[in-house]
């Protein structure tokens, strides 16, 4: 049974701040949708009302077992999002040109969502289980390397930039987070750029298309050069206190395209303006703090790293998201965490609130 | 399980690390916080002004399709304005009072548009809808006069196909069709959307690559009433190249003209290149029918005719040769050293194999013939002799080395490569072995043997070319013009005959014999200025008796009438053309095929009589 201790300690300031975000989340999904509400609309909104209801059912199946238990699971959890990403490569339904989803009878899921949640898993079990407080040198990460680098490829090759960038993204965070010997964080980088040419040419002609747009947007004024300048429009016509709720015409009108995924915050932006947009931000803002606070808090290493990690992920996820609606970087296809329609992405999220919450209720189990 | 807790120095140098982390952290929100002051405070109207008063639009400019000529530059397939009504369903004001008027004005059915405007609303309801594809001037200009009642209502303009002589060369330039599913995960279709209109057979297809060109677009900002504002951003089209064709366009028109109303082909060539100067199957098809999208009814009706009009016949239809094969015969004969000159054979009328006998074509006979007068006339008997000592597998080598029984190679469309038996095709095909009474039905090119017209005309050209064996081919250049060529083709030997140029020589002589001398079988293909070659060809469609049946056509229901072939070269010493003309249960082909050569002979050399 539930020790006392844990429902004393459960964390009601999380659970409230998720609330707000999947509040928002709703609120701006049905602005979104609006237009399209009779045919198809409203189906998406009560799905994802759905994805944040088994969401946070997760969340809280996740707060019954010690977090420990997670890494005994790391690795198996690893080996299975990986074995479904190579299946995915082979059996994937092809959605707008790239593979990421696996039909399960109604259901399909996107296996690169889980993955995010795996590698940071196996990564906090290796780190928390080497040495003190001595820094890292490069040839005592070679495993992490192949850890990270193998699902990155596979993701690559669905092809999904965004993810696969995110994943890198977030591993080196970590990695750094637990302090690399900056001799070898020299090396690291320069054979990184040494190798950035070799990666160019591994990338499909659209995801250069995307970069280099960023760079010149009138190089593709019919793709994502089109994206960016209507997310643009959306955001800065939004003025200082939004066009007001249903009201945002470049949503209406459907100028902005991918508007309740990747698009969600220029809708949001459009509506509720800077006032809106900046507390959005700062909700997202009190959640990484929050979550930096639980990993100041846990008694252990792994722990500490796992918390990190999440925070991370989170923290990356909207820097990445919100760069590309401004149009400070390229577009990438990574939705808002949270806030954009996707079931995947929503429930695989809410398990890891779920393991921060974890962490944060045992934080005085062991002394 | 071990839990693995920090120790004091780890604990000092995590909580370092996690003040840089908050740090960091919050830099880079304030990076996020202060763009979005950017755009949303400092140009904020700016972007308010862009979002309400104009906007923008991304337009499609699909590439003009590249046309197609004839050896003299005349066009053949070109493009031509379509005027399509289109309908932005954000803009429509009042939606009755629309659909009324568009009703009243262009005769658009009201509960087709009314569907076609509830589905764009759906999917977007800024983009605009076509209603009525391809109207009418008239139609054009009473939507412009009445602009101002029609908000909402716009005209787009774009390039449609036009087949200039509706039914000439059908098959060999082919047609347009939507592109399909299927077709649009293959790779050379990536950059085409649903919707598009590529080549599905003929020229269209085989060089569509060639012809379609690359889309281009524009994002342009329109205002309220859909006009151009200004273009932000355009990527131009790439027009596609023009293709120009071997084709002579007044011999292709004369070749179809002739077989109207009857059922074949007809193949006309240039003896010195190969290269394909008319290409003709009757029946027709109207290439224009598909271009704005076929109804199901006029397909199935195309697809079900009993006539098979979609089918090339030039390059796909097989039937037996006839008489035609005579030539190979006759070359076999002189080549394996079987046959001499001056040798006679007697023709009664009758040839007997054991307990089979054969008849020739001519009741009574033709009394004794040599090697020269058998070609002339043509005795069935005579050959039936020759090809009895030769044997089935000598004359099937011989055939084949005329390039019969595979495909030509011919570049567009689906040809057939015919039938050559030998014994040991016969045994594999059907367990039984190879007769003798065969090899003499073979002789005079019946039993098995099936060939094609492209292959009759190859055939006849490469004897008066000196034994050069060329690939048909019927495209000539790819480019903007004759000046401005992207790709040139030039033409390509497949083989040289090993056949000695004396025994080639006197078959030649034969063959102009057989339209220029007395009793010739293809006289009726006589020029008084130029020496025409040739060989007639009766095709018989089921074994019926002979020599009875000769004589009362009429009688015989037409689709067991005989194929008349007629193969012809001219000027038969300097040859400048060469052709094969087939009429389906035409009969006789002195009588029915050879006329029509003379008739394009004197067309194509532009003689009179």
């Amino acid at each position: 049974m539930f020790d006392r201790r844990l429902i004393q300690n459960f964390d009601w300031i999380l659970l409230f701040l998720l609330l707000l975000v999947a509040g928002a989340s709703i609120l701006n999904l049905y602005s979104a949708t609006y237009a399209i509400r009779d045919v198809g609309g409203s189906k998406v909104l009560i799905r994802q009302v759905y994805w944040f209801l088994i969401g946070f059912a997760v969340l809280l199946s996740m707060t019954t077992f010690s977090y420990h238990v997670l890494e005994r699971l790391a690795y198996p959890a690893y080996f299975t999002s990986v074995a479904f990403l190579v299946l995915v490569l082979f059996m994937g339904k092809v959605v707008s040109g790239s593979q990421r989803w696996l039909n399960l009878g109604p259901l399909s899921f996107q296996p690169s969502e889980l993955t995010k949640f795996a590698v940071l898993l196996v990564l906090a079990k290796f780190f928390s289980e080497t040495q003190g407080g001595r820094e890292y040198r490069l040839r005592d990460l070679w495993q992490p390397f192949i850890l990270i680098g193998v699902p990155s490829v596979l993701i690559l090759k669905e092809p999904d930039l965004g993810t696969a960038l995110l994943v890198v993204v977030v591993s080196v965070s970590i990695v750094l987070f637990v302090r690399v010997n900056w001799k070898s964080l020299v090396i690291f980088v320069l054979s990184a750029v040494a190798l950035a040419p070799f990666i160019w040419f591994q990338l499909k002609d659209y995801q250069r298309m995307r970069i280099l747009t960023f760079l010149r947007p009138d190089m593709d004024p019919l793709g994502s050069g089109y994206h960016l300048n209507q997310s643009k429009i959306a955001i800065g016509s939004g003025l200082l206190w939004g066009k007001g709720f249903l009201k945002g015409t470049q949503t209406r009108l459907h100028f902005l395209p991918e508007q309740h995924t990747d698009f969600a915050f220029s809708v949001f932006a459009e509506e509720w303006g800077f006032v809106g947009a900046v507390l959005l931000l700062f909700l997202y803002l009190s959640i990484l703090f929050w979550g930096l606070n639980i990993a100041k808090n846990s008694k252990d290493k792994f722990g500490s790293i796992l918390a990190i990690g999440i925070v991370a992920i989170v923290f990356w996820q909207v820097v990445i998201n919100v760069g590309m609606a401004t149009g400070m970087l390229p577009v990438v296809g990574i939705p808002l965490v949270l806030f954009s329609y996707g079931g995947s992405s929503v429930v695989c999220t809410m398990a890891a609130m779920g393991i921060l919450m974890n962490i944060s209720m045992r934080r005085f189990m062991f002394q | 399980m071990r839990t693995s807790n920090f120790d004091p120095v780890s604990v000092e140098i995590f909580s370092k690390q996690l003040k840089r982390i908050t740090w960091i952290v919050l830099v880079v929100f304030g990076v996020l916080i202060l763009r979005l002051w950017l755009l949303q405070v400092v140009h904020g109207s700016t972007y308010r002004g862009k979002s309400e008063v104009n906007r923008i639009r991304l337009q499609d400019i699909p590439p003009v399709r590249g046309m197609i000529f004839d050896r003299s530059g005349r066009l053949l397939v070109g493009n031509r304005p379509s005027f399509d009504l289109y309908v932005t369903p954000e803009e429509i004001q009042n939606r009755e009072e629309l659909l009324e008027n568009l009703s009243d004005l262009v005769g658009v059915e009201r509960s087709v548009a009314a569907q076609k405007l509830d589905d764009a609303s759906r999917r977007s309801p800024f983009r605009s809808v076509c209603l009525k594809p391809d109207i009418s001037r008239d139609e054009l200009a009473t939507v412009e006069t009445h602009r101002f009642n029609l908000p909402g209502v716009m005209i787009k303009v774009r390039p449609m196909r036009h087949y200039r002589e509706n039914s000439v060369a059908s098959h060999l330039l082919g047609y347009l069709g939507e592109i399909n599913e299927e077709e649009l995960k293959k790779k050379q279709h990536q950059e085409n959307k649903l919707g598009d209109l590529i080549g599905k057979s003929g020229v269209e297809w085989k060089w569509e690559a060639f012809l379609s060109g690359v889309r281009g677009g524009e994002q342009m900002e329109v205002d309220a009433a859909g006009r151009k504002l200004r273009v932000l951003a355009k990527k131009s089209p790439v027009p596609g190249m023009n293709v120009c064709l071997s084709i002579d366009g007044n011999l292709q028109a004369l070749s179809e003209k002739a077989l109207k109303g009857k059922k074949g082909a007809i193949v006309a060539l240039n003896p010195n290149d190969g290269r394909i100067l008319s290409l003709a199957s009757s029946p027709p098809f109207d290439p224009n029918l598909f271009v704005a999208g076929i109804d199901r009814a006029a397909w199935a009706r195309i697809v079900s005719s009993g006539d098979f009009p979609l089918q090339n016949r030039a390059i796909s239809g097989q039937y037996p040769p006839g008489s035609v094969f005579k030539i190979i015969v006759a070359l076999a004969g002189l080549e394996e050293g079987v046959v001499t000159l001056e040798e006679g054979t007697f023709c009664n009328g009758v040839y007997v194999l054991g307990r089979e006998s054969f008849r020739c074509w001519k009741e009574r006979g033709h009394g004794t013939v040599n090697f020269h007068r058998a070609l002339v006339e043509s005795c069935d008997v005579y050959f039936y002799t020759l090809g009895k000592k030769l044997g089935v597998d000598k004359i099937a080598h011989y055939a084949k080395r005329f390039g019969l029984g595979r495909t030509t190679g011919f570049e567009v469309g689906q040809e057939k490569s015919g039938l050559i038996p030998t014994s040991q095709w016969k045994e594999s095909r059907f367990g039984v072995s190879w007769q003798e009474g065969e090899t003499v039905s073979m002789s005079i090119g019946q039993s098995f043997v099936l060939v094609t017209p492209i292959q009759m005309a190859a055939l006849i050209s490469t004897v008066f070319n000196g034994g050069i064996l060329y690939k048909p081919q019927v495209i000539l250049w790819v480019g903007k013009s004759g000046e401005e060529k992207v790709y040139e083709f030039a033409p390509k030997v497949q083989g040289k005959l090993e056949i000695r140029q004396k025994h080639l020589e006197i078959v030649k002589e034969a063959l102009i014999g057989v339209v220029n001398e007395p009793h010739g079988t293809g006289w009726r293909a006589r020029m008084r200025d130029v020496a025409v070659a040739g060989k007639t060809g009766t095709a018989q469609v089921i074994t019926m008796e002979r020599g009875k049946d000769s004589n009362s056509e009429d009688d015989v229901p037409p689709e067991f009438r005989d194929h008349a072939w007629f193969v012809a070269v001219a000027p038969a010493r300097k040859p400048q053309i060469a052709l094969a003309i087939l009429v389906e249960n035409g009969g006789h082909g002195g009588a029915t095929a050879a006329p029509i050569a003379k008739e394009l002979i004197q067309a194509y050399l532009g003689m009179g009589e």
